[in-house]
């Protein structure tokens, strides 16, 4: 099987937030939940780069580590997905995750949270495969029709790419090879304990 | 001659010349484009050894999503799924270990000299309503975070995954909820009984003589006793940390970030899980640990002989002073 993966190319987002907006309407996210964001460190300075960061699916996820219900899993794309149904809204995951990508609707008084949404690599959650349940929960399950997530595949310069592992390495590391440099694969380290050697 | 030489000379000079300078002059212009674009980006690994989380601006209303990483969230992983697991176990196993050798070394400790038949008014209703107020949010509030902590692994397998999340969220509310009743039970309790509480030189002896607990008489005390205080100041310092922690978790991102959350929630969890097997102390000793003990918290009112025995400087000031008034007779025949 494959091991999906986000690969931001720094070097070519142009803060566009096409991927943020992408991602809200095909899982139709509700107001106030970013599944995905967009990122931009040393704004109006020499080295601007902007990256597009949502859930990593990181290998041994530290949000499935501190959930104190379990309520995660991984699928065998090593898609980190997880169920509302179990979720209690308890913000751990939030507390552990890297990256920010918990969200949580803010229901009830003071800052009670409600369940847990953050990105499914378009996978869905533990439904049947594109039932109504799933969609209403966790949005389109384009994984199972055999497409790659949204966000990337409509990515106007092609800087955010998903897909297997060794697939978007190696379209990286050709694209350095190439154009003689490149910021690395933002998260990576972070996330899988690995960069990409370019 | 030498003149049309002189000539050729400048002519060749100025071909060299232009020539130099046509060659340098694209490599001149090519100059930006040898320099790497990338010289200057942010970089990662240096990002985060600077700063340990990499923040920027974003589009979104969403302030907080502006950190693109922050990989702190491993050590507070660490610390939840390992430290506090083995603080909490080692504590509260312990303390349940010592407690049950107590017992079967000393058992009940008597009222030496049986019971008088006469009663003395030891907690008035409002001290028994705000103890049971404080000790009832307590027990629930103990529960529902050990829950958090150790449910899964101990509870979950035998619960089965739905039963077991649909109790976490009750618990969850739970917890949030009543910790308002714990609260104010917290701040009546200092208010009514910090006079009591404060230290004094029979304390001391009161350690010295090992409270009593271990053989011999227990040394004089006042309407509370060193170890009684003991609790009481583990209660206020205790109660204090994990009641402000406990709001800074209820209201997520008010004046704090996920590294002050995480922080929060780590003086929390510890303070809790000493606090708890504290307060097994406590539950001991005002139950099963000391005849006559408990009675004081059901109708408020102790035997007369074990207040000389357990407290003989309060009973000294109830009883010589204005008589009647903190005093309640009960009829013998009972």
């Amino acid at each position: 099987m494959a091991r999906m993966k986000f690969l931001c190319d720094a070097d070519r987002c142009i803060e566009c937030n096409a991927c943020v907006t992408a991602c809200k309407n095909e899982h139709e996210v509700p107001w106030g939940i970013n599944r995905r964001r967009v990122v931009t460190l040393n704004d109006g300075k020499p080295g601007e780069r902007s990256i597009s960061m949502a859930c990593m699916h990181c290998t041994d996820a530290p949000c499935a580590a501190v959930c104190p219900v379990n309520c995660f899993y991984t699928t065998a794309d090593a898609v980190v997905l997880h169920s509302k149904d179990l979720c209690i809204g308890c913000g751990y995951c939030f507390y552990a995750c890297p990256f920010g990508a918990p969200q949580y609707p803010k229901v009830g008084n003071f800052g009670s949270r409600g369940k847990m949404d953050k990105c499914t690599f378009c996978a869905g959650g533990p439904e049947a495969d594109n039932s109504k349940e799933e969609y209403e929960k966790y949005g389109a399950n384009r994984l199972a029709e055999g497409k790659l997530p949204l966000c990337a595949e409509m990515c106007s310069t092609k800087s955010l790419l998903a897909g297997d592992s060794d697939v978007i390495a190696q379209i990286y590391k050709e694209r350095v090879a190439k154009r003689g440099y490149g910021s690395g694969a933002w998260g990576w380290q972070t996330a899988y304990r690995e960069n990409i050697a370019t | 001659m030498a003149k049309v030489f002189a000539h050729l000379r400048l002519i060749a000079g100025a071909l060299a010349l232009a020539f130099v300078v046509a060659t340098a002059m694209p490599v001149a212009a090519q100059q930006p484009n040898s320099v790497n674009p990338n010289a200057a980006a942010v970089k990662e690994q240096q990002l985060l050894q600077q700063l340990n989380k990499i923040e920027g601006r974003g589009t979104i209303p969403d302030v907080k999503s502006y950190v693109l990483e922050h990989p702190a969230g491993r050590e507070w992983r660490e610390f939840h799924g390992v430290t506090l697991k083995w603080i909490g176990g080692i504590f509260i196993l312990g303390m349940l270990a010592l407690l049950t050798i107590y017992y079967l070394w000393r058992g009940t400790l008597p009222i030496e000299e049986g019971r008088s038949g006469r009663v003395i008014l030891r907690f008035n209703v409002f001290e028994r309503f705000v103890h049971w107020l404080t000790a009832v949010s307590f027990v629930i509030l103990g529960i529902t975070g050990l829950n958090i902590t150790f449910g899964r692994s101990l509870i979950l397998p035998w619960m089965g995954a739905e039963a077991f999340s649909t109790w976490a969220e009750w618990a969850k509310f739970s917890h949030n909820y009543v910790s308002f009743a714990f609260t104010i039970g917290v701040v009546l309790m200092f208010l009514i009984w910090v006079a009591n509480n404060i230290p004094t030189r029979a304390d001391l002896e009161w350690f010295k003589g090992g409270g009593g607990m271990f053989g011999g008489k227990e040394p004089p005390a006042y309407k509370f006793n060193g170890g009684e205080k003991l609790i009481f100041w583990i209660s206020m310092i205790g109660g204090g940390l994990v009641i402000v922690t406990g709001f800074v978790l209820l209201f997520p991102f008010y004046g704090t970030s996920v590294s002050g959350m995480e922080l929060a929630q780590i003086i929390h969890s510890v303070v809790a899980v000493l606090y708890v097997s504290a307060m097994f102390t406590h539950i001991y000793m005002g139950t099963i640990g000391v005849e006559g003990a408990f009675e004081a918290m059901v109708d408020g009112t102790v035997d007369a002989n074990w207040a000389k025995e357990r407290h003989s400087l309060w009973h000294a000031e109830e009883t010589q002073g204005s008589v009647g008034q903190a005093q309640a007779m009960r009829q013998p025949a009972e």
